[in-house]
């Protein structure tokens, strides 16, 4: 999954030129039914890889969840971002510039090895260091609002490594400003 | 008596003569230690009350109520009814101490009940100790009457039960109390957690929260009326009061930042609670009354899970400041504290097996500490002592956390995930870490906390 994402948001930013110092929308993100006309470098990703680019809208939930990647994953008892993360925080920050009305809530999730209130202060620590790197990025910390789940909202049900992994999380969830 | 009996007798005797200066009662009576290490449970006896009036049914389970609060403390053997010898006992006569000698009985509970004219029931009760031959007195009374309506019958069974408990072991009572905890229902990734109450045996289970905001970490104040709790109401975190007679809630204080980890101090006028900003967790008290709130850590590791010693001049914590989670004291003014392991401090740290520890929770005795720790890859409940010493594990499993106390402070309650997977169900378990034994719950349960006494 991680990999996937990887690619297609690599592949997305591609497509937008991932100009992230551009500061506002041009024509082509404004909110479109599907098959609108395409900009040349979108034209060649459609070629490339025409099932992931082409059904969805840009600025959309779905366009942010497949071409940017919403989730930040951590190390256990971390909340340092590595290089990775950092890489789809780029991302997002400047999806969030292409898209100055959408606000964001990051949510911080921790796994189920550890007491609920511990857990409580560092999901909200991972949460704050999502939000504080996007913000050093230039998005605006008052579009960025975040929450502590603690150990209470994983992601993968499971009770083994691999699960754990996927639910010590940071989240950013498209609050409002999505097109649909 | 027997010789057991008769030994912990003279202990007992010799250490109240000394550190008290009393003078020995004239003659010697059936005690029940509580912390023996080669421990036996002590046989008593409770025969169904005698009846007057028509509700034999409801004297019957009051009768059954008391047998089972004594039996759940694994201190004592309530005797099988088929083995009795003597079947006519009276409550204004004494038994015959023969006979219950024969089945080895050490206690002896006889009671009546009746119907009064007024719709209320009345059981009195006596409590007989067999070898030595005499009645045994209660709150310097030869018995106890107890009166209320119908409804409220298992209050007097449990206070029947209390009676017994502190008379025959000198401990305080717990059972006529009762278990706040969050209910969970629905799968694991989104899972439903009310708000739940219920007796301190299981009974009378009700919601208070309707399970629409995730609820969590309930916890009573010390007039058992109020509970404070972290909800997620309205999407935010934060810490809530919620009244249990009139079922109102209440935002606590006005945070800019997630507030949780609420628990009332001593005295109740207060609610010590962590809050989270900018990446930072620290602990402040709230005044209930003036609506203030001081904040009590200030350091950029997470300081939570507040609890305060019954005295109200300490707190202890959790924190991660040395790099793991650890407990800490400190002193409720902020001054510097004389730390165990030497030196002073504003927080001293307390804990340094091997492992992380959280959870703490001052007991109401004041000179232990209830913690959760984790080490290879395992939970455990246990307990030490403020000074950082006497550590002991009372419970081992996948995980066991958020220990609190019975309010005598000899038992621990507690929720227990016994393997990966398994749904959280509440247990308890005796300070010496005997009598394991689960709560059962109509839900899965998490977060136990016992109130005080009621009045």
């Amino acid at each position: 999954m991680h990999t996937f994402l990887k690619v297609t948001a690599a592949a997305a930013l591609l497509a937008t030129g991932a100009c992230a110092s551009q500061p506002d929308p041009v024509k082509d993100t404004t909110p479109v039914v599907e098959n609108t006309t395409p900009v040349e470098e979108k034209t060649e990703v459609v070629k490339t890889d025409p099932v992931v680019t082409s059904s969805i809208a840009p600025g959309s939930l779905e366009d942010f969840r497949v071409n940017v990647g919403e989730r930040v994953y951590f190390d256990l008892d971390q909340y340092r971002l590595d290089t990775e993360d950092q890489e789809i925080l780029k991302r997002q920050a400047a999806w969030l510039a292409s898209y100055p009305n959408i606000r964001i809530l990051v949510a911080g999730n921790a796994d189920e090895r550890g007491t609920r209130e511990y857990n409580l202060a560092l999901g909200e620590r991972r949460a704050n260091a999502v939000k504080e790197y996007l913000v050093s990025l230039g998005v605006s910390a008052s579009r960025v609002d975040t929450v502590s789940y603690g150990k209470e909202r994983p992601l993968a049900a499971g009770s083994d490594d691999q699960s754990w992994a996927l639910n010590r999380n940071g989240w950013t969830q498209i609050v409002s400003g999505a097109t649909s | 008596m027997t010789h057991r009996a008769m030994l912990y007798l003279r202990r007992f005797l010799a250490a109240a003569v000394i550190a008290l200066g009393l003078v020995a009662p004239a003659s010697a009576q059936l005690r029940v230690r509580v912390d023996e290490g080669n421990f036996q449970p002590t046989p008593i006896a409770i025969p169904d009350f005698q009846v007057t009036g028509a509700n034999a049914d409801l004297a019957k389970q009051i009768a059954e109520v008391v047998r089972a609060d004594l039996a759940s403390t694994g201190l004592f053997d309530l005797q099988n009814p088929a083995s009795f010898i003597q079947r006519d006992l009276s409550i204004n006569a004494e038994p015959r101490f023969a006979d219950w000698k024969i089945i080895r009985t050490e206690g002896l509970v006889v009671g009546t009940f009746e119907e009064m004219a007024d719709g209320k029931v009345a059981v009195s009760f006596r409590l007989w100790d067999i070898y030595g031959g005499e009645l045994m007195r209660i709150n310097g009374e030869p018995g106890r009457r107890l009166t209320t309506t119908p409804e409220n019958w298992r209050r007097i069974a449990h206070k029947i039960a209390d009676s017994i408990y502190t008379r025959l072991t000198g401990e305080d009572p717990y059972f006529d109390t009762r278990i706040v905890y969050i209910a969970e229902t629905g799968p694991k990734t989104a899972r439903v957690k009310r708000l739940a109450i219920m007796d301190s045996d299981g009974a009378n289970q009700q919601y208070l929260t309707s399970g629409r905001s995730t609820v969590l970490t309930p916890r009573f104040s010390p007039s058992a009326q109020e509970i404070t709790y972290m909800s997620y109401e309205g999407g935010k975190p934060r810490v809530y009061l919620f009244n249990i007679e009139t079922g109102r809630q209440e935002l606590l204080g006005n945070f800019p930042g997630m507030t949780f980890s609420p628990r009332f101090t001593r005295d109740g006028q207060s609610v010590l609670l962590s809050q989270a900003q900018r990446g930072n967790t620290d602990i402040y008290i709230l005044n209930l009354r003036t609506r203030e709130s001081d904040r009590l850590t200030d350091h950029p590791s997470i300081d939570t899970s507040p609890s305060m010693s019954p005295d109200g001049k300490s707190v202890v914590f959790n924190s991660d400041r040395g790099g793991t989670p650890q407990l800490y004291i400190m002193n409720t003014d902020k001054s510097k504290r004389t730390c165990p392991g030497g030196g002073s401090d504003v927080a001293c740290r307390i804990t340094f097996g091997k492992g992380r520890y959280s959870t703490p929770v001052w007991s109401p005795r004041g000179d232990l500490i209830a913690f959760t720790k984790q080490e290879g890859g395992k939970f455990y409940v246990g307990v030490i002592g403020i000074d950082g010493k006497g550590e002991r594990l009372l419970t081992e499993a996948y995980l066991d956390e958020g220990p609190d106390w019975s309010p005598n402070g000899r038992v621990i309650v507690y929720f227990r995930e016994a393997r990966p997977g398994a749904s959280p169900q509440l247990f308890s378990v005796d300070l010496s870490g005997r009598n394991e034994r689960r709560l059962v719950t109509q839900t899965d349960a998490s977060d136990p906390a016992w109130s005080p006494l009621l009045q």
